[in-house]
């Protein structure tokens, strides 16, 4: 007798699925196909003749691609067995990878990108033949510059880093223009704002300024009025920041910023605990960015293509990315006729189908259903908070005490001092469990740091799953910190060494390359 | 600081791989006996038997056991090469393991016998010396400490200037585990040591020691998600270019003692004392090793050129100035005029502070207080991080008022 069902643990039993699956590559079966596909009739043969001779030498293959040879259902195997070895953000309760904004992509948007009024569709033919997605993507770049109080917007990056770039590339520009490009040489952030804005300062040529919090943990206006001055080109910051910590005097910083002619760029890549509560321009900035993959439910797809949306003042406009779409007379047309353009950041209209999934997104929801997102993103950020808190070792330092916003860095220094576990060792033994779970960007600011954003999509049961896996792995490492080390045990792999992804001479990212470095 | 022991010792920023992984261990059995006593620390028998009569017990071997039972968890056959009795054994045998005695000490055993110990250890093949104690310990381990051998301290003392301890015993013995497994990555640190009479009396005034191979836990499987330094050594080669980026021609820089001013040194192609403060002027050492006076002598000099200090954070506790290079002394400090400091660090080690402040301590509050504040470090090429500056002293007297 199988039934009646067994009750469940209260904490899950998981194990990944291990296939030993190869890598497709050496899957191959020659003269295996997907698809036969039948040979031209005799007729239409000697009409065309051959066709490959018609193509300029340059193009032309002289050796056959060196691709996999598999039938259909082998390769739908491989795949469906690849993804039971992952531990994706389908799978598990995704809220350990904080600042990532790991939300549910509602798959009813994968349908409509999947339809042949889009995917039929190609950036170079005729704006007159394309009307509908332009629609579509003018009317998107209204709901963003609702959405933050802008003026305009570009749909045009294909992910946050590229949109934080286009943000310097735009202040740059504006600079150029009032003739200040020689004395503003400096960019101002914070220890806590996306390092990628510092990244994009250094690399359009500025020296970076940044800032440590407070005694109190929150961003140092004092420290900001110590270094803000003629020099400064603009403060580029995130706010809520990496922490989950708002900062409270954010308009006197863009006070500050623009008192001395600077501009200010607000890094609203994850805007999920403000959505419809405050906006960027409301506060003075001249510039923020979202990630459509981050705020307005558009897949992550494990590193690209995502989608960022660079919204300006009326000052910047004319520095935006190009072309733009205009409407005129109630057609759609794009303007590249734009002198002061910092010009493409990327090809044609950006991620077509991530705008028609934000865009999706943003219409289910409506402005009320928007602002629902942002409170329940917060509720259910302290709630966990509260959880987590609970769990002897851990803490939130900076701020203590006080409440955060849509995520929180955590610390499991007390853990650590007491038993000698890392944070990293968590993650790994939490991946038995069935959850994953990420530390923080580097250097570590916060000692032994994790970082948890739970956003709209996760229900309280959930949460507090994940909660008990974490006071599960706590206990195991008071009292079998040998479990916790020998960790993974109910993984498909072990622990992974990624020294050779450091060096060049030895990282593969092609399997030409593999063989090539490793087996010529 | 001519009369410094010459365990200066090797400065190579990368880390190394270790054929031999054994563990050495040496404890100072009255390791922090003087803090509960109220003695500020343990030196010297004197104190020693105030501290017994206080009814003070050493906790260093209840720490040392702490820390060997994590090697034990994982390697419960792991050999550990240690002195004989309370300076070792006792605590390797009492977590499970076993401990190849390779020095004896007599009773009660002093600070020579920590050195030698240490002597006795290295010589016997162990690639990492675990030592057990505060910043007395720490000096008598890294007096015997051979060339390039990585020390790293379980926090038992009083005293604790100095940057070579672990933040607990658990975390001592989670690093030992690791370096017993694979290699770990090692920096320079500094050992700091003052002389305890003169605390007492009230006056801190800890001397830089030597400078040690310490290792530490980097990131190991996750947090790709942005560019990261590959290491702490090119976090501090970046940190140096930055400095060098900032220098003029003509102007004078004393250069203080510290892992990452020996970088800027051998970036610019030039040998740097250690633990002293050599004068350097477009690419030539114009003084090494410099003595307060000797300073003096040549920023007063008439019509000479501009002159900037650069420092780098001593020790664990944040000090830019006060901590082992007391040579940049409140008169010296004053005849460099009215920007003094290059201020020279690598990102992770403002972060390592955890928020706490840097420090300036030297002994003139007026010039304490000007340089308190914030202040530009220097990270990288084109990149400073604004930090704060602490005046702790000042601190203090403004609590009395």
């Amino acid at each position: 007798m199988s039934l009646p069902i067994a009750p469940k643990p209260a904490i899950r039993r998981f194990h990944q699925a291990r296939w030993d699956e190869p890598v497709i590559f050496e899957s191959t079966t020659p003269g295996e196909r997907g698809v036969l596909v039948s040979q031209p009739e005799p007729g239409i043969r000697e009409t065309v003749g051959d066709v490959l001779s018609t193509l300029p030498a340059g193009l032309r293959r002289e050796k056959k691609a060196a691709l996999p040879e598999m039938g259909q259902m082998r390769v739908l195997r491989h795949y469906l067995r690849l993804s039971q070895e992952n531990l994706g953000a389908d799978f598990n309760i995704d809220v350990g990878q904080g600042t990532c904004t790991m939300k549910y992509a509602p798959k009813v948007n994968e349908a409509l990108v999947g339809t042949s009024k889009l995917a039929d569709l190609h950036p170079l033919q005729h704006t007159d033949d394309v009307q509908g997605i332009l629609d579509i993507i003018w009317n998107l770049e209204r709901a963003v510059a609702e959405i933050s109080g802008m003026h305009r917007v570009s749909l045009h990056t294909s992910g946050g880093s590229t949109a934080i770039w286009t943000n310097i590339a735009m202040i740059r520009a504006y600079h150029e223009a009032n003739g200040e490009a020689e004395t503003r040489d400096e960019v101002i952030t914070t220890i806590f704002s996306h390092p990628s804005n510092a990244a994009t300062a250094k690399a359009a040529g500025y020296k970076v300024i940044t800032l440590h919090p407070d005694a109190d943990g929150y961003p140092d206006a004092d420290a900001l009025r110590s270094v803000i001055g003629p020099r400064t080109a603009a403060i580029m910051i995130t706010n809520p920041e990496d922490t989950g910590i708002f900062n409270p005097r954010v308009k006197e910083w863009v006070d500050l910023a623009h008192s001395v002619g600077a501009l200010a760029s607000y890094d609203q890549a994850n805007a999920n605990g403000i959505l419809g509560i405050t906006r960027a321009r409301d506060a003075g900035f001249d510039v923020c960015h979202f990630n459509l993959h981050k705020t307005f439910g558009t897949p992550h797809g494990s590193g690209g293509p995502g989608s960022g949306a660079n919204a300006v003042s009326e000052a910047l406009a004319p520095f935006l990315p190009g072309p733009v779409i205009e409407r005129v007379d109630g057609r759609y047309v794009l303007d590249s006729d734009r002198p002061q353009s910092i010009g493409k950041v990327a090809p044609f209209y950006g991620v077509a189908p991530n705008l028609v999934r934000a865009y999706s997104w943003i219409l289910a929801l409506g402005p009320e259903g928007i602002k629902a997102v942002a409170e329940i993103a917060v509720l259910n950020n302290n709630y966990l908070m509260k959880r987590i808190l609970d769990i002897p070792g851990a803490s939130a330092p900076y701020a203590v005490g006080r409440r955060r916003i849509e995520q929180v860095r955590y610390s499991w220094q007390e853990l650590y001092e007491e038993t000698g576990i890392t944070s990293e060792e968590i993650g790994v033994r939490a991946s038995d469990f069935g959850m994953h779970y990420w530390t923080s960007h580097h250097p570590y600011v916060v000692p032994q740091p994790f970082t948890l954003e739970p956003t709209e999509s996760y229900s309280m049961a959930e949460l507090d799953e994940y909660a008990a896996v974490l006071a599960e792995v706590a206990r195991e490492a008071r009292e079998t910190p040998e479990v916790i080390r020998s960790a993974p045990h109910n993984q498909t792999v072990h622990h992974t060494h990624h020294d050779d992804l450091d060096d060049p001479e030895r990282w593969a990212i092609t399997w030409r390359a593999y063989q090539r470095k490793y087996f010529s | 600081m001519a009369g410094l022991p010459a365990q200066v010792l090797q400065l190579t920023l990368t880390s190394n791989v270790h054929a031999a992984r054994t563990v050495g261990l040496v404890i100072n059995p009255i390791a922090g006996i003087g803090g509960p006593a109220g003695l500020k620390g343990s030196d010297g028998p004197d104190i020693q038997a105030v501290a017994y009569s206080k009814g003070s017990r050493s906790r260093s071997i209840d720490r040392a056991v702490n820390a060997l039972s994590m090697i034990a968890a994982t390697f419960p056959d792991a050999h550990i090469v240690t002195a004989a009795g309370q300076m070792g054994a006792d605590a390797v045998t009492a977590a499970g393991l076993t401990a190849d005695v390779v020095y004896s000490s007599r009773q009660p055993s002093t600070g020579d016998d920590t050195a030698a110990a240490v002597t006795a250890i290295a010589a016997a093949g162990a690639s990492l010396l675990l030592f057990v104690g505060g910043d007395g310990t720490a000096r008598d381990v890294a007096s015997k400490l051979p060339v390039g051998l990585p020390m790293l301290g379980i926090p038992a003392g009083v005293k604790m200037y100095s940057a070579c301890f672990a933040v607990s015993a658990s975390a001592a013995g989670t690093l030992a585990t690791r370096w017993i497994e694979e290699p770990l990555p090692v920096e320079n640190r500094e050992v700091l040591d003052v002389d305890e009479q003169a605390i007492r009396t009230g006056r801190v005034d800890p001397h830089l020691f030597a400078i040690v191979r310490v290792p530490f836990l980097a990131g190991r499987t996750q947090a790709r998600k942005s560019a990261t330094l590959a290491s702490e050594a090119a976090g501090v080669r970046v940190a140096a270019s930055g400095a060098i980026a900032t220098m003029s021609p003509g102007t004078r820089y004393l250069l203080g003692p510290g892992g990452t001013t020996m970088e800027i040194a051998r970036q610019l192609g030039l040998t740097k004392t250690p633990l002293g403060v050599d004068v350097i002027r477009d690419g030539h050492v114009e003084l090494a090793d410099a003595s307060e006076q000797e300073l003096l002598n040549l920023l007063t000099e008439s019509a000479g050129p501009p002159a900037r200090a650069i420092v780098t954070v001593i020790g664990g506790q944040g000090f830019l100035l006060g901590r082992g290079n007391q040579q940049l002394s409140a008169a010296v400090l004053r005849a460099l005029g009215s920007d003094p400091l290059c201020v020279v660090a690598t990102e992770q080690k403002l972060t390592a502070l955890g928020g706490r402040p840097l420090l300036v301590d030297t002994g003139d509050r007026e010039l304490d207080t000007t340089l308190s504040g914030y202040i530009a470090v220097t990270t990288g090429v084109g990149r400073t991080s604004v930090y704060p500056v602490h005046a702790p002293e000042n601190e203090g007297a403004h609590s009395c008022v």
